[in-house]
This record gives C-alpha cells, sequence and structure tokens, in this order.
C-alpha cells in the first residue's frame, strides 16, 4: 500500500494510503479528495482529474496521444508535470508520491 | 438555514448537483432519493468493460459512501418518489410526505421497448442500470450468439464489447446507416466498416418482427423479410423515454422531457429539473427545444442549478458534447448539427483519425471526432466562443486550429 500525498490547490495535505493496481484518480476519488472531479469517470474524456507531478516520479506509465492532447484544454495552466489521474496506474513504487492538484478543473 | 434540497433521482445529474451545492458552499439540508438499491453509479462503463467483465463493479460506484456523509448528504436508497405537491412543497416518499424548498427532479430516461418485449421469454434485455448490466454480464458468460436491436451507441458499443470477447453479434438498424440520428453519413461508414471489420455482422434497413423460443429461454429472432436467425440473447436498445410521470403529476408542463428555462427552473418556481428528463431551449440548438442524453449536459445542468439554488443564478450556455467508445475507437461530438447545411472532412480517415466540421454557411456548428480528441477539445472552444474556421482552414490538417482560439 503505498502512501500518496494529495496537495489542494489551497495547501491542504490529504494523506492516503493508496491501492495499487487502480488509477491515481480512483484513489482520490475513494479517498474524498476534493481537487479532482473525474466527471466522465475515467475515460479520458473531460480532462477534470488534471494534476501535477514531479517529472522523474518514479513508475509512471508513458502518456498515451490522448492525454497529451486532453491536457491542451485543462482549466487550470499545463505545466511540465501535469497528467490526467485517470490515466495512471498506481503503483508500489509510487510510495511517498506528492500530487499537486490544480485550483480549477473545468 | 437555507431551507431543504430534496434531489429525485441518483444518476449523474442528481450527484454532480450534490458534489455542485456543497462546492458552493450551500448550508442548507440535501437528500438525494435512489429508486436503485445502488449507491450511484456510474453508467458509460454498463456498455463497455463492465459487460464483458472487463470492469468490476468496485469500480462503478461515483463518489465512496463516506463521500455523502462527510458532506452531509442524505442518500435514500430504494426510495422512489411516487408524487408531489407543488402547492405545499412536499413530495411523496413511502406514503411519507417529505418538505423541501426546492425540489430537482433528475429522474433520467427509460430504455423504449418493443411491443414483443412484454412477454419475452428469458434472454431478452434492455440497457440502462446496473441491475440490467449484471444480467447482460452474467448471460454473455455463456452466449454464443447475440442479437442487438439497433445500432445507436449504446446498442454498437454493447456490440463491439461482446464481440471482442468472442460472442457472433448481429446487429439489426432500421435507418440505413449506423447512428444516423447523431453523426455525419461519413462517420456512420466508418463504424459500419470497422464495426464489421471486427466481425459483427450488421444488417441496415432490417427489423426483427419476434422471437424465437425454447423452454422459456429465446432462441432466435423472426426477422422482417421472413428468415430466422439462431440467437441465445437478444438486447433491445433503440433509445430511451424521458421520466415526466412525477412532472406531470404534479402539473407541470412536460414535452419530450420536463420543460425548464435557461436556469433549468420548471414553471413551477421552486422546481428545477436536469439531465435527461430534461427539455431545454438550447442556444447551440438554433434555440429550440432539446433534451440531451449525456454526461455533459447531466453534469453542467446540475451546475447550473446549485448556482441558482446557492442564489448565484447564473444561465446554462455550456457546449453540448458527447463520447462514444467502440471496440477500440473514440468517438467524441462537439456542438449541435441539426442545422447543418454542409460538412468539410478533415484528417486521415484511412489510418482512422478524422474529424466532420459541420457548418450552416460560414458558420461552424458541431464536430464528429474519430479518434482525434485534438480536434474535438479545439471544437468546444470554437462553439463555445462562436468561433468558424474557414472551410478551406477546417479541411487543412495542415492548419493549427488552436491559433483562432
Amino acid at each position: 500500500m503505498p502512501k500518496i500525498t494529495f496537495v489542494e490547490a489551497d495547501g491542504t495535505e490529504i494523506v492516503v494510503e493508496a491501492r495499487s493496481g487502480i488509477s491515481l484518480m480512483e484513489n482520490a476519488i475513494a479517498n474524498n479528495v476534493d481537487g479532482i472531479e473525474a466527471e466522465c469517470g475515467g475515460s479520458c474524456m473531460c480532462a477534470t482529474c488534471h494534476c501535477y507531478l514531479a517529472d522523474d516520479q518514479a513508475g509512471l506509465s508513458v502518456m498515451q496521444d490522448d492525454e497529451d492532447e486532453m491536457l491542451g484544454f485543462v482549466a487550470s495552466e499545463r505545466k511540465p508535470g501535469s497528467r490526467l489521474s485517470c490515466q495512471i496506474t498506481v503503483t508500489d513504487d509510487m510510495d511517498g508520491m506528492q500530487v499537486h492538484l490544480p485550483a480549477e478543473q473545468n | 438555514m437555507p431551507g431543504p434540497v430534496l434531489i429525485v433521482g441518483g444518476g449523474q445529474a442528481g450527484v454532480q448537483l450534490c458534489m455542485a451545492l456543497r462546492r458552493e458552499k450551500y448550508q442548507g439540508a440535501i437528500s438525494l432519493y435512489c429508486e436503485e438499491p445502488e449507491y450511484p453509479y456510474h453508467r458509460p462503463p454498463l456498455s463497455k468493460s463492465y459487460v464483458t467483465g472487463a470492469t468490476d463493479d468496485d469500480k462503478l460506484p461515483m463518489r465512496p459512501e463516506s463521500f455523502y456523509e462527510k458532506n452531509a448528504i442524505d442518500v435514500y436508497l430504494n426510495a422512489p418518489v411516487t408524487s408531489v405537491d407543488i402547492h405545499r412543497s412536499e413530495a411523496s416518499v413511502g406514503g411519507t410526505a417529505v418538505g423541501y424548498s426546492s425540489l430537482v427532479l433528475a429522474t433520467g430516461a427509460r430504455p423504449r421497448r418493443l411491443d414483443w418485449q412484454n412477454d419475452a421469454p428469458a434472454g431478452v434485455f434492455s440497457l440502462r442500470d446496473l441491475s440490467d448490466a449484471r444480467q447482460i454480464r452474467a448471460g454473455l458468460q455463456n452466449c454464443k450468439s447475440l442479437v442487438v436491436i439497433g445500432a445507436g451507441f449504446i446498442g454498437l458499443e454493447l456490440a463491439a464489447a461482446a464481440c471482442a470477447a468472442g460472442v457472433q453479434v448481429t446487429v439489426f438498424e432500421m435507418a440505413d446507416r449506423v447512428m444516423g440520428r447523431a453523426v455525419a453519413p461519413t462517420i456512420s461508414t466508418f463504424f459500419e466498416a470497422t464495426h464489421r471489420a471486427a466481425g459483427v455482422d450488421i444488417r441496415l434497413g432490417a427489423s426483427v418482427s419476434g422471437l424465437e423460443h425454447s423452454d422459456g429461454q429465446v432462441s432466435g429472432v423472426q426477422c422482417a423479410d421472413g428468415t430466422t436467425l439462431a440467437a441465445d440473447m437478444v438486447v433491445v436498445g433503440i433509445g430511451v423515454t424521458p421520466n415526466v410521470e412525477l412532472a406531470e403529476q404534479a402539473g407541470i408542463s412536460c414535452d419530450n422531457g420536463i420543460l425548464v428555462d435557461e436556469h433549468c427552473r420548471t414553471e413551477a418556481s421552486s422546481v428545477f429539473a436536469c439531465g435527461d428528463c430534461a427539455a431545454h431551449r438550447n442556444r447551440f440548438a438554433g434555440g429550440r427545444s432539446v433534451r440531451l442524453e449525456s454526461i455533459q449536459n447531466a453534469t453542467d445542468q446540475a451546475r447550473t442549478i446549485a448556482a441558482s439554488i446557492a442564489g448565484e443564478p447564473k444561465p446554462y450556455t455550456a457546449v453540448p458534447w458527447f463520447w462514444s467508445d467502440q471496440g477500440s475507437h473514440k468517438l467524441q461530438m462537439a456542438g449541435l448539427a441539426f442545422d447543418a447545411d454542409s460538412y468539410i472532412e478533415r484528417g486521415d480517415r484511412e489510418g482512422g483519425r478524422f474529424s466532420i466540421f459541420h457548418y450552416r454557411g460560414d458558420k461552424l456548428l458541431a464536430v464528429d471526432s474519430v479518434n482525434e480528441s485534438r480536434d474535438h477539445m479545439v471544437a468546444r472552444k470554437l462553439i463555445e466562443a462562436a468561433i468558424s474556421p474557414g472551410q478551406d482552414q477546417a479541411g487543412d490538417p495542415g492548419f493549427d486550429l488552436k491559433s483562432l482560439i
């Protein structure tokens, strides 16, 4: 069970015992992290589960074209570490990961 | 203290309204009445990954049960609201009167049924809720041949999923093309070819007139051309009917949906409606009254209602968008093409990545995209801002449409 810290835009930290094998978005929702909306439920259609990760974060899957294209239209600024959390499968390697959330998702 | 909000219906719109009200810092009581025995869940996977077992039940809840507790939302399951008295501002649940200051009808829609479905043998389904999906999922495990009636989004999504799982699938569609009401003919042609290449038997201009059965179990369908086809499961996906009965009983006007204004308010000032059940005048449909069956519409209408209830009303002006995952292909639609008089193709149809831009005169109305999320997202922005690329620009994949925003 990797420990993951979600940091809301106002600085609030939520530390969760994450489940490996499901998405980062699903972990956020399961732990009532407000800064993730995920309107479409994880279909890579709505770009409302945007998050910022460290560039050198271990265990990340390679970004597919779809996600890259959707990230071009997120409500808050796209930065180098921007990802859609529904496209990231949590692994044990992610223990200690910090996930920063944007102020706006839509 | 703001008054209690009573929400009828635990689908996408109802849950989104709960979230939006609390996000707007609404302090009043919120009650969510759900007809089903389940906490609210995501419906989109039900016609795709769920039926083949690729998505499990634990992935379906929209929010964990703790979400409702944390946000002081009272959820009632197995709790249909049976009548509403708009003069007394009361709803009846299981014979008990419940008062409200705002009532939101998020009652959804139900599948349209064929006449012969009423006394159908086992193995014949519609697909709307989790209970339907569970039965279809169980049935598919031992299903050799599936007949799908209706080549709309649900029918084709299900056909693709079942076919990929090794089931022989035949789709009957009365019209001369698939998804005829929703997309341009070019898109229909592409998906027809795609599904056929995957092994789905698509029969256009064809319908089913009755069923064959043995021992109470469906064994085949009678086709309108007089032939029969063996089938051990039949799924009917021919569209939906809005659930307007509660509104009608309350004396609220309905016309293919519960009629609402730009704030999603019905003619009764304390009663709102949103999602599949609501008919509204949409500025992207030339102001005509439409009923949109989509996650986007449910979500954005719920936000509109939350803003009104929280005291900061803003009209519903969101650009309509839709999606459908069929096999490995992603179809995304932005805008409404009702009034289009021409269209332009962009991209690489042979390579399976392209979009159709629908115009009326010089005005861009809608874009259907196949495996082209970028075009889709640009289209949402363009249509929202009423920016119309020239048709030469739209048709030129080398032209960066985003530069117009």
